[in-house]
């Protein structure tokens, strides 16, 4: 008996598995957050130098690991959509950026209000900052250049060829951000914490950021059962789901 | 093969040429810009030395965002984008061409006005021959760069999504080539500056044919 590796590659079967696996990461991501959230706020001790409100990490870094990394598996999906010419893959380039959008967002946001108690400002332009503000840019322009372009199949592909185009640029963006502010010699403070960590501060992440992958697993899989949806509404199969 | 290459040029500079209101539209919006920011952070002369560079820069990066449709605009309406691909020449080459006409015609003014405007502004004689030489690294550059995103948007609605599609991966070229031109303000080498801006020109010039043409075919199915 051989495994057909190619079975869930198509819309039809994808919708009941991504159904099917859906709820499981919603579940582990409610769990991990409560968890984390707990270990965060509860257990992990007052950084002394930081008092309370370094605790904003605990939301801060897993958001800023998942905006890069999802952008890099949205341009994977995109590019793998373009090459293979498959449908399903273009759909969940889709479904991954407006979460990769929102990771952004609060890295962004939740490091304003770090910043403000930390440093005594909501904004610096430092190297890390302005380079996730780029890439908050990024998102915004593959949705845009999605949106803009009725037909489906041809919005995937130009999307698919930014997504590509961006993901070369981002190592050049983020270089040429960080040697600009080494040139000006901006901001004094430095965002290298404390060397050491309590390890209730490093579990707390770790969980949190277990937390913030099931979070992004559950809505890409939920999107894109949306996608496929109203991209499939005229196919038989969607139109027996209505009947059953 | 170079046939079809210069006269793809040639037809671009030409047709260019004839309808100068167009690329003159992308100049004089280059110095309209630049021009406005005097009036709007006031005329104190050792505050506009300080930005000037930056504000050169940013006023092309806009200036070249503005003129990019022109690049396949009217060749996609007019069919003759469609007859392109179907040449034998690979394509990649040919929107090079095209690139390339485009940048003669929108680049190449700025690059020239560049230092006049930067005399304005009361940049030091020092710092203008390096203003001269990171525009004329830089808007190449711009219009490689624009050149996918001008691709990418054809016949799409709205107008303005190219912008956002081009800005963000202008930045590296701004910050490369405004710093080149700080760096003399400050008392440094410009060469890093400038080495990097060709660095980023290389790359585009090997990426950006590809991409562009990759986009044309997508938009033309």
């Amino acid at each position: 008996m051989s495994f057909n590796w190619f079975r869930f590659s198509s819309p039809q079967t994808f919708y009941p598995l991504a159904g099917r696996l859906a709820p499981f990461f919603w579940i582990a991501s409610v769990a991990l957050t409560v968890a984390g959230l707990y270990i965060g706020f509860f257990v992990a001790p007052t950084d002394f130098q930081q008092g309370d409100s370094y605790r904003i990490i605990f939301i801060h870094v897993p958001a800023a690991w998942m905006s890069m990394f999802i952008y890099v598996v949205m341009a994977g999906w995109a590019a793998m959509g373009l090459i293979f010419n498959t449908r399903l893959s273009s759909m969940m380039a889709n479904a991954l950026a407006p979460t990769g959008a929102l990771m952004t967002a609060i890295a962004l946001w939740t490091g304003a209000l770090w910043g403000r108690p930390t440093w005594g400002t909501w904004w610096v332009w430092d190297a890390r900052l302005t380079s996730e503000l780029i890439l908050l840019f990024l998102y915004v322009g593959f949705m845009a250049l999605h949106a803009s372009i009725d037909d489906p199949r041809r919005a995937d592909k130009a999307a698919a060829i930014l997504a590509i185009v961006g993901v070369v640029n981002v190592p050049i963006i983020y270089f040429s951000v960080k040697w600009w502010n080494t040139l000006h010699q901006g901001s004094s403070v430095s965002l290298t914490r404390a060397p050491s960590m309590a390890s209730t501060m490093l579990l707390g992440m770790l969980v949190m950021v277990f937390a913030f992958w099931a979070y992004s697993i559950a809505t890409a899989l939920t999107r894109v059962r949306g996608i496929i949806l109203e991209r499939e509404r005229h196919a038989a199969w969607v139109a027996q789901l209505g009947t059953e | 093969m170079t046939d079809a290459l210069r006269s793809v040029f040639l037809r671009d500079v030409l047709q260019a040429w004839r309808r100068r209101a167009d690329w003159l539209t992308t100049f004089f919006f280059f110095i309209i810009v630049v021009s406005l920011f005097p009036l709007g952070v006031g005329p104190e002369p050792s505050i506009l030395r300080v930005i000037a560079p930056g504000i050169l820069w940013v006023a092309a990066l806009l200036a070249s965002m503005l003129a990019l449709p022109r690049v396949f605009a009217s060749d996609y309406a007019d069919g003759t984008l469609e007859q392109l691909t179907l040449a034998p020449q690979p394509l990649s080459l040919l929107v090079l061409s095209k690139i390339l006409a485009h940048w003669l015609l929108t680049g190449l003014p700025l690059v020239v006005m560049g230092p006049v405007l930067g005399l304005q502004f009361g940049m030091p004689p020092d710092m203008l021959p390096v203003l001269f030489y990171s525009l004329l690294l830089g808007t190449p550059c711009l219009s490689l760069i624009g050149a996918i995103g001008a691709g990418l948007t054809l016949g799409v609605r709205g107008s303005g999504v190219v912008a956002l599609l081009v800005l963000p991966l202008y930045i590296p070229v701004l910050i490369f080539g405004a710093g080149a031109v700080e760096a003399v303000g400050v008392g440094t080498a410009p060469g890093g500056h400038l080495s990097l801006l060709g660095a980023v020109l290389m790359i585009s010039l090997v990426v950006s044919p590809l991409a562009s043409a990759a986009a044309v075919r997508v938009a033309l199915e």
